[in-house]
């Protein structure tokens, strides 16, 4: 009706529809291209310096050649350490929300507090892990640095634990339950198991997200210029090395910065990729 | 009726005793499984409240030192050994306030590209990618920051700002020269690359909750794809939109690494938002290991104290709206 009575009205209201339009793509094109171009810069300056010696060789003084070896491993060792800690509590804690006190006040408070654990700044964490292990034990050591780690882990896990075992059908806990086997039999071979590729997945996400952290280490773990595999002593990490290589005026550290960032950021992206696919619906049965 | 039980555990069912036995250790296994998931439910509380218990304790010895005017203080001087937060807390804000001015419009852009423009066959694949961008670790913005975008910003984008701006009364003070490329603007520029790929991929999954009869209903009464947009859709999905922007702002707020590289580290407020500044991230990750002295250190820890009180109740009130839209949607 209003169309036939006004043309102009109508061409006005597909013109705005059109520019908002316009407007969206451009901003999906801004965001992407913007993050593609991060990722190309990152290739192109790593790239040239990835070699053997980068793998095998310590990180060096500055102005001579060198490698990221020592920190390497102690990015390994403090995230293996931490997801240690951290999955087992995580996996139990949201045991306990899903299967014991699904609809109980205590989950409810527990999952809201989880869940601002969850996107608690990471520096904070590190603070407090300085205040109760470092201030106490009187020195910086890749123990307390672990433990940081593991407190950024727990609350990926709770989460993605209590999520999995709820989309555990109820039937499938019934049955066993009309066997005869107990609760905790139950929760262990039934619906652990009907849920493992999602919890397999949260604990990757996990690893993933603690493989790149920087501000829970710097005073937890510190550095370490040398190879060092003493878990009371300062220990190496990707990260912190690229802290602070990247901030150092040397042209070398610089190009080893670069190229730890690299390594880090294919670690994390193969990490959640594999993820992904493990909990695609493909996969699970 | 624990008879199959009892086969599974490879035991003779026959006697009795050996039933009850077997039973009893069930019993005892089943309630040890139920506490130690309790136990480990409960531990994640203690540890948000010992997060704050030690914090605060940390905290006390500048507290006691400055009182409450340690908020507004303005002076950092560990010389003298007089420290205030006034530097720091308005660099937070400032940088994550220019963060979600550039993030909120791009990102909730991006989620209605996602949702009603784009095809079919290109959805899964794009929102694959924002969401793995979201997990790239913000060390990898820092240094591309560094040795990329700031000389960048230095060279081209800082000169033109300031002589665009010179003229104009209020402005110019705004965006004052001389052009360091580090600074505010560039750590709030940072940041919203950052916080982009959260707000984006949380506004699509509640734009996805809009149920189809509504957007189709408004086609059938001949609206334009951006007149479905904003009257029914927005509408519709606002709590969670809010919900989601607030939790983009709370990593924006606490996020050290990326801009760390960028801020420059100076304590000072400048009215132009293109000179070097601070955030009470960067200012702990720069100075807590080199800090000498109790109160040093301690302030440094009010600060941290300081930015989780700020983050809780943003990510707090980001919760509540989402939980709301969650329970619309569910119920």
């Amino acid at each position: 009706m209003d169309v036939a009575k006004n043309p102009a009205a109508y061409a006005k209201r597909k013109r705005a529809s059109s520019i908002a339009m316009g407007l969206c793509i451009a901003a999906a094109g801004i965001g992407l291209g913007w993050l593609i171009l991060i990722l190309g810069t990152l290739l192109w300056e790593g790239f040239g310096g990835l070699s053997v010696a980068v793998f095998t060789e310590n990180t060096p003084p500055p102005g001579s050649q060198g490698g990221l070896a020592n920190a390497i491993v102690g990015s390994l060792v403090m995230t293996v350490l931490g997801t240690l800690f951290g999955t087992p509590l995580g996996i139990l804690a949201g045991t306990y929300m899903a299967e014991y006190g699904r609809y109980g006040k205590l989950s409810m408070v527990i999952r809201f507090i989880n869940d601002i654990l969850l996107s608690a700044p990471s520096i904070v964490i590190g603070l407090f892990v300085y205040e109760i292990m470092v201030a106490r034990m009187g020195h910086f050591s890749a123990w307390a640095g672990a433990v940081a780690l593991a407190i950024i882990v727990v609350p990926v896990v709770v989460r993605t634990t209590e999520d999995m075992l709820n989309l555990v059908p109820n039937q499938l806990r019934e049955a066993a339950s009309a066997l005869g086997l107990p609760r905790s039999v139950v929760i262990r071979k039934i619906a652990y198991r009907a849920a493992k590729a999602g919890m397999v997945t949260g604990v990757l996400l996990a690893v993933a997200r603690i493989s790149g952290e920087t501000a829970p280490l710097l005073f937890t773990a510190l550095n370490n210029q040398f190879w060092s595999t003493d878990l009371n002593a300062p220990m190496a990490s990707l990260p912190a090395v690229i802290f602070q290589f990247a901030l150092s005026p040397y042209k070398d550290w610089q190009a080893l910065a670069w190229v730890g960032a690299l390594i880090i950021t294919f670690a994390v992206l193969a990490l959640s990729i594999t993820a992904r696919t493990l909990a695609s619906p493909r996969n699970q049965k | 009726m624990a008879d199959l039980a009892l086969q599974n555990s490879g035991l003779s069912s026959s006697a009795s005793v050996d039933r009850s036995r077997v039973l009893t250790r069930f019993k005892f296994g089943d309630a040890t499984f139920k506490y130690v998931t309790l136990g480990s439910a409960v531990t994640v509380l203690i540890l948000l409240g010992g997060v704050i218990i030690a914090l605060f304790e940390g905290a006390m010895p500048a507290f006691r030192a400055f009182g409450i005017g340690f908020l507004w203080g303005q002076s950092w001087n560990p010389v003298t050994e007089k420290f205030g937060a006034l530097a720091p807390i308005y660099g937070t804000i400032m940088t994550s306030f220019i963060a979600m001015l550039i993030a909120i419009p791009i990102g909730i852009g991006t989620a209605i590209f996602l949702t009603e423009l784009c095809p079919p066959w290109l959805r899964r694949p794009i929102g694959t990618a924002i969401e793995l961008l979201a997990g790239i670790p913000s060390i990898i913005y820092g240094i591309w920051g560094l040795f990329v975008f700031a000389p960048f910003l230095q060279s081209t984008v800082q000169p033109f700002l300031i002589s665009l701006f010179g003229p104009i009364p209020v402005l110019n003070a705004v965006f004052a020269g001389p052009p360091y490329g580090i600074g505010i603007l560039t750590a709030g520029l940072i940041l919203a690359i950052m916080v982009l790929p959260f707000v984006a991929s949380i506004s699509r999954d509640v734009f996805e909750t809009v149920p189809a009869v509504l957007k189709e209903a408004a086609y059938g009464l001949g609206c334009t794809r951006w007149e479905v947009v904003r009257s029914v859709i927005i509408p519709y999905t606002r709590v969670g939109i809010i919900g989601g922007v607030m939790l983009g702002l709370g990593r924006a707020l606490g996020e050290t690494m990326a801009v760390t590289f960028v801020i420059g580290n100076a304590h000072r407020i400048s009215a132009s938002i293109l000179q070097p500044g601070t955030t009470i991230s960067a200012t702990i990750a720069n100075e807590f290991t080199e800090a000498v002295g109790d109160v040093y250190t301690s302030s440094l820890v009010a600060l941290g104290l300081i930015l989780f009180v700020i983050t809780f109740f943003v990510l707090a009130a980001a919760r509540l709206l989402l939980l709301k839209i969650e329970k619309r949607t569910g119920g």
